[in-house]
């Protein structure tokens, strides 16, 4: 019964080898999924320490500053509640402006800084991204007592 | 006038439709000829119908028509003519007519081209086709109608999105539905194949060059996308594993799983249920991504504005192509038989292996772009899935699955010998192992790459095409030809020439610090291992049919289908070469420039001279300039933009590339660092990228082999024999 052994070999290797990549991809998706949070989650300490997540609201106006060497920049994001100040060393889309919703993916660093390594700012100057209009939703409902649904 | 015909006309269409398709449907199960018959004209009236539709809305974009809600959106009369037609895709409405334009073109040319088909069969084929056409004639009637009248007209419409007036948006979106929507005719084969019972080796036949002609356009789309995402989005990247460019590379990743299995399918008789599955999983994919795209339940760039009720449309259009293809096939399946059996090492059970991982590949893309919407849904959090998800799995997936390239076509049919392969295959093995080594050689020498391969190239290429399967040892004392003796020479000197240039670079060379990885041998390992594989097989066939003529004229005269085959897996290597070496050796740099000032990577220097303020036809721009030079020595004046459009105010970014075979350089304006001084210091991005145009290059050797495969001589037999019967 040559041929059932070698069919029942190759089941068995093919077993083997899925149940590797499931492993792999199940491992490496929870390794690389952001989160996303609110400013006012993250002041009160919802976000994870030395983990990346996002955090998006609006750039409050005002607030961008330039360092000395001219690409790393300060902002601060807010959901009208709570205010996060992010810091950001690169070249800011073309859509980022000050008012306007924002998101950055980074860590948060021990003085409380959200160090960015990404920021997205869509590509419409009318749109505003989903998780930051949820934000401010929620800041928003949370200031008036959540009454409205 | 001409947008209340354009909509009357896509009422007809949908009535041209719905009737056609059951109709000939009906006919072909119940044999009655007259109902098959309508399929024909039917498919003509129907592109006809929808073609006129569609000259109607261009129609009212060249006059400026903006009384048409749709054309006001996204159209204005600063806008140029080039773009106003190309504008007419460039909302959610016109997209889908194009989307519906293209298909109903499909049909007619499978009306066209399907002489060789019984006409039941046609008639099955392009009654699935008007089917599909009819729910998306229905989706465009009822919830994305773009010839609704605006009133009162308006004067003056808002301006398209600045992003898409570029000559890439003019190709990428039609090149990619082509592909897309060519996926619906291996469906309606297979469905065709399906209803009637009859899923043989002429349905494969039939099916191949039509999914091939699919796959080939949407590997030119995707790879059009991601070239004009590279030079028009200012990021650099060449794919961001951005949902919606996810949306496009599933049904593509499915689409070469299903040509793979339908040579089976056609050569063997093997695979039926799995390709028919195939089929049908493929255009579904294609229409989940239209649905990912269309329902805005994704962020994303491509995110058109959302109106819930078209997402459920699409998803209910979905469920039912899904649920009633499945259904058929429970129904139809245990009547289809297994097939040609064949061994654990075979050709067959290599490009089983090679479907395994395209659908396990196209599983992991579904779950990361899917997995968020999961979580939302779920109410667990918000979540986004980034890139470093999807390259740590595709590297293992896609790693053995390049590996098999090279070992595939020297497998035969039903049972092969592993020893006689991998005895063939052994000095491919070393060979590229060798190059890979030059190649960490040369990343640690400065000499620099092409110094090194310059040396080396003419071995290798005498060297790589000597076949030892064709000239075993030459038994001792046997009279050894000048030919033989010569290559045997060669052999030496080249073993010889290694080991010198190794010492050389070793001994006298100025070392650096090396900034080779693991996954850049890899890579590098695979890229060549699989064109020397090609070029090996090449030569083998040449010389096994060569007889008395010359090995040239016996390569050219390889059937095309053969040729299609090892330029698109040529066209892998190339690609593969240039993702490599793009990602381990770019560089990138943020700076802020004021004028005069200079900024170097990778031996490349550009000295900022300042910007000027120009304009172009419906914006202004603050125009940099920049002059590059390499050692010293004046390359070319690069000359990037940043813009501001009149009529929505947007700033965009235009990057300027000095694209090169070897290389690009890359720079591109960010923002003023005073904007109440512009003419001053700039924040400014500059990079290099080796390699980077490989990967276009390759997608588009991919594409050029399928063609080819496509005009394989045996697709254009007038009937065959098994078409005939029945």
């Amino acid at each position: 019964m040559k041929a059932r052994h070698q069919r029942l070999l190759l089941i068995a290797g093919a077993l083997v080898a899925l149940g590797l990549i499931a492993f792999l991809v199940f491992s490496a998706l929870n390794e690389n999924v952001a989160f996303f949070y609110s400013p006012t989650d993250v002041r009160e300490g919802k976000a994870p320490k030395n983990k990346l997540f996002r955090v998006g609201g609006l750039v409050e106006p005002g607030s961008l500053t330039r360092q000395a060497d001219g690409v790393t920049l300060s902002f601060v994001v807010t959901d009208n509640a709570k205010n996060i100040p992010v810091q950001f060393k690169g070249i800011l889309p073309d859509l980022f402006s000050e008012g306007k919703g924002v998101v950055a993916q980074g860590r948060l660093n021990d003085e409380g800084i959200f160090v960015a390594q990404e920021v997205l700012a869509k590509h419409d100057e009318n749109y505003m991204p989903p998780e930051a209009a949820q934000a401010l939703q929620k800041a928003h409902d949370e200031a008036t007592g959540g009454a409205a649904p | 006038m001409l947008p209340e015909l354009g909509h009357f006309a896509l009422i007809l269409a949908l009535l041209t439709a719905a009737s056609t398709g059951v109709l000939s449907l009906w006919g072909a199960q119940k044999n009655r000829a007259p109902w098959v018959a309508l399929a024909k004209p039917g498919a003509l009236a129907l592109s006809l119908l929808v073609t006129f539709a569609y000259a109607c809305l261009t129609w009212a974009f060249v006059h400026n028509d903006f009384s048409v809600e749709y054309v006001a959106q996204q159209s204005n009369t600063l806008l140029p003519l080039v773009y106003r037609i190309a504008a007419v895709w460039g909302g959610h409405e016109g997209s889908l007519l194009l989307w519906l334009l293209m298909l109903t073109w499909w049909t007619l040319l499978v009306r066209l081209f399907s002489r060789a088909l019984p006409d039941t069969m046609r008639a099955r084929v392009i009654g699935v086709l008007c089917l599909v056409a009819a729910g998306f004639l229905l989706f465009i009637l009822c919830t994305s109608n773009p010839f609704l009248r605006l009133i009162p007209g308006v004067a003056e419409g808002r301006e398209l999105n600045p992003m898409l007036q570029d000559p890439g948006l003019v190709i990428h979106p039609p090149l990619l539905y082509m592909g897309y929507v060519g996926f619906s005719v291996a469906y309606a084969f297979a469905v065709a194949a399906l209803m009637s019972g009859k899923l043989d080796a002429a349905w494969a036949r039939w099916s191949r060059p039509w999914t091939m002609a699919a796959w080939v356009f949407l590997t030119l789309g995707i790879a059009m996308g991601s070239w004009w995402a590279y030079y028009e989005l200012g990021w650099g990247g060449w794919w961001f594993w951005d949902p919606v460019e996810n949306a496009s590379f599933m049904p593509w990743l499915a689409g070469t799983a299903l040509i793979h299995s339908l040579a089976v399918t056609e050569k063997r008789g093997s695979f039926k249920n799995w390709t028919v599955l195939l089929a049908v999983s493929t255009f579904s994919l294609s229409l989940l991504g239209t649905f990912l795209v269309r329902s805005g339940v994704l962020t994303s760039v491509h995110a058109f504005a959302s109106d819930p009720s078209r997402g459920i449309f699409i998803l209910a259009f979905l469920v039912a192509v899904i649920g009633a293809s499945l259904a058929l096939f429970v129904w139809r399946a245990p009547k289809v038989g297994l097939g040609g059996r064949f061994g654990l090492f075979s050709r067959e059970s290599l490009l089983l292996t090679n479907n395994v991982l395209f659908v396990v590949a196209t599983g992991t893309v579904l779950l990361g772009t899917l997995y968020p919407l999961i979580i939302d849904a779920l109410a667990v959090g918000k979540i986004s899935v980034g890139p470093p998800y999807f390259n740590a799995v595709f590297v293992p997936i896609m790693a053995p699955l390049l590996f098999l390239i090279g070992v595939g076509p020297f497998a035969r049919w039903k049972q092969a010998s592993l020893p006689e392969v991998a005895r063939l295959l052994a000095k491919d093995i070393y060979l590229a192992a060798c190059l890979t080594l030059l190649f960490v050689l040369a990343d640690f020498s400065l000499l620099g790459l092409r110094d090194i391969l310059l040396v080396q190239l003419c071995f290798f290429i005498l060297l790589s095409l000597d076949d030892h399967a064709r000239f075993p040892n030459q038994p001792a004392g046997a009279p050894a030809g000048i030919w033989v003796k010569s290559r045997r020479i060669l052999n030496r000197f080249w073993l010889i020439g290694v080991a010198v240039s190794v010492g050389l670079i070793l001994s006298f060379s100025p070392l650096r610090q090396p900034v080779v990885t693991p996954l850049v041998c890899l890579g590098i390992f695979l890229a060549c291992w699989i064109a020397l594989t090609a070029l090996r097989h090449f030569i083998r066939q040449a010389r096994a049919t060569q007889g008395n003529g010359s090995l040239i004229a016996a390569i050219l005269k390889q059937p095309r289908h053969f040729w299609g085959m090892h330029i698109a897996h040529i066209g892998v290597a190339v690609f593969v070469a240039g993702v490599t070496v793009v990602g381990g050796y770019e560089e990138e740099k943020d700076v802020k420039m004021a004028p005069g000032d200079s900024v170097s990577v990778a031996g490349n220097t550009f000295r900022f001279l300042g910007v000027r303020q120009v304009k172009g036809p419906n914006y202004l721009a603050w125009q940099g300039d920049v002059e590059l030079s390499k050692n010293d020595r004046f390359q070319r004046r690069l000359l990037p933009e940043k813009r501001i459009y009149h009529s929505s105010a947007m700033p965009m970014t235009e990057a300027a590339i000095d694209a090169g075979f070897l290389r690009d350089v890359y720079v591109s304006l960010g923002e003023p660092i005073d904007r109440a001084h512009p003419e001053a210091e700039w924040a400014v991005r500059v990079y290099y990228k080796p390699l980077v145009d490989w990967i276009w290059g390759g997608c588009i050797l991919m594409a050029l082999g399928g063609l080819i495969a496509m005009l394989d001589r045996r697709y254009r037999n007038r009937r065959t024999h098994t078409g005939e019967s029945k």
